[in-house]
């Protein structure tokens, strides 16, 4: 499978999808604006707040073609993040007190920097999260080292598994993603990850294989936990469900798939202005393998940065502009604040 | 009226039965809000009897809702389908042991 870039498809161009999401269906359905939601629950314009989460994704580069991806990554997406431009991350992390990097990608282990870029943040004294894809462990004998130097620089380790059964992993990642999960799982439990009282987080991020929501995170994590034990001998932390976005590959799916009405019709409907409250772009700021700043990583995918009242790129890092930016939206929106929201560490409400 | 007695569409419109009567609706539906809460039996439980009763009753409406429910709690095709297969097998089983009360009015008026 090829990424849409490759393929050349229309939803390679953002606008195209933005004027999807914007416009009214075949069936003359037009979706209340997000902005007008928010304004209704008294939470326009939606401001940041203290930034907590520097979120820097290191590269569209990855080893899986999974049908839902945001990112429309994949091994033909060449745009990953060069030395210089981790230095001007490093340089705007120094200048504050943000406790949290969370590495992402594509397979951010594929970037040949990835390495010394971690050690770098951890000199500075912060929090790493890498949102590791699990496969990329087993992919290559290069990788075998990773849950070891995972532990050295005590990383934590949030991976996405779908489902515990093969055929719907598979579905949504790829086939053989399920058993190499397993696999990776396995040695990253090996090295004390996922165990009690090794202080080494390993969480799962779950995510619907269709056109449905997430069901209740806590009860979803019990059955993950249950079924991940019995059936392969593997642990983990916490489960994170994460509401997947109409945007990208997703949103293709929606269309072809003839589930895109009624999917935006549950999100708009199961609007929930708690979860709207939390939403992670209020205490995150994304940086894009460019060096460009977004609100959040589907931001990012859509190509809408920061405000204008704000730095652009990361050379010009500004904390205290940042945290007056306003957050920009769109109908994509509707996919963080559904029920118990969603966010990268999963429900909000 | 419909061309047809079932409209995908109108599974929406369920609160509107209110409509006709308010105080009922509200009453069923509180009941209802409560019924599918965590119990003693988790959510998830309940969703799978859900699934199996809609089955029973061979309602569209509901069959679609908890299918998409059961997913959204985590489900697994193979549960969906036991959780039916009780059903199936509940069915069949009222109807055969049914068959004992044939059997003995057989027996009563069968020389």
């Amino acid at each position: 499978m090829q990424s849409l870039k490759k393929k050349k498809h229309f939803f390679a161009d953002t606008l195209i999808q933005l004027e999807v999401l914007n416009q009214a269906t075949q069936t003359d359905n037009q979706f209340p604006a997000f902005t007008q939601k928010l304004r209704e629950a008294h939470l326009f314009p939606l401001k940041s707040r203290q930034l907590e989460v520097f979120q820097v994704n290191i590269g569209k580069m990855c080893n899986q073609v999974c049908r839902h991806c945001h990112v429309d990554a994949g091994p033909d997406r060449k745009e990953i993040m060069t030395r210089e431009t981790m230095q001007y991350c490093l340089d705007a992390l120094a200048q504050t007190t943000i406790r949290t990097v969370d590495l992402t990608g594509g397979a951010p282990e594929m970037n040949p920097d990835f390495r010394w870029f971690v050690t770098e943040i951890r000199k500075l004294g912060r929090e790493v999260i890498v949102r590791c894809n699990l496969t990329i462990i087993v992919a290559n004998k290069k990788y075998y080292d990773l849950p070891e130097f995972f532990k050295e620089h005590q990383i934590h380790v949030i991976s996405s598994l779908p489902y515990f059964s093969a055929a719907r992993t598979d579905a949504q990642r790829g086939n053989g993603v399920f058993e190499d999960s397993i696999k990776a799982l396995k040695m990253l439990n090996a090295v004390g990850y996922g165990k009690p009282e090794t202080g080494l987080t390993l969480d799962l991020v779950y995510n619907p294989s269709g056109a449905f929501l997430p069901g209740n995170q806590l009860a979803l994590e019990a059955e993950f936990k249950k079924k991940l034990k019995t059936g392969f001998e593997v642990e983990f932390n916490q489960l994170f469900a994460i509401t997947n976005l109409p945007i990208s590959r997703f949103l293709d799916y929606l269309i072809e798939s003839k589930n895109y009405e009624g999917y935006m019709e549950k999100l708009v409907t199961a609007f929930n202005p708690a979860a709207a409250t939390n939403v992670m772009c209020r205490n995150t700021i994304s940086i894009s393998w460019d060096g460009y700043l977004y609100d959040c990583d589907f931001n990012q995918m859509l190509n809408l940065k920061v405000a204008k009242t704000a730095p652009q790129h990361i050379r010009e890092f500004n904390e205290s502009l940042l945290k007056e930016r306003s957050i920009i939206l769109n109908q994509h929106c509707y996919g963080c604040t559904a029920g118990a929201g969603s966010s990268c560490g999963g429900a909000t409400a | 009226m419909e061309k047809t007695y079932y409209n995908p569409e109108d599974l929406k419109k369920f609160s509107n039965i209110s409509e006709f009567s308010p105080k009922l609706a509200e009453k069923f539906f509180s009941y209802y809000g409560e019924v599918f809460a965590e119990g003693e039996l988790t959510a998830r439980e309940k969703s799978l009897i859900a699934l199996a009763v809609a089955h029973t009753v061979q309602c569209p409406y509901c069959i679609d809702a908890y299918t998409v429910d059961t997913l959204e709690k985590g489900c697994t095709e193979g549960q969906m389908m036991e959780a039916i297969h009780v059903a199936a097998a509940i069915r069949g089983g009222s109807s055969l042991v049914h068959g004992v009360q044939m059997m003995n009015k057989v027996k009563d008026i069968v020389m």
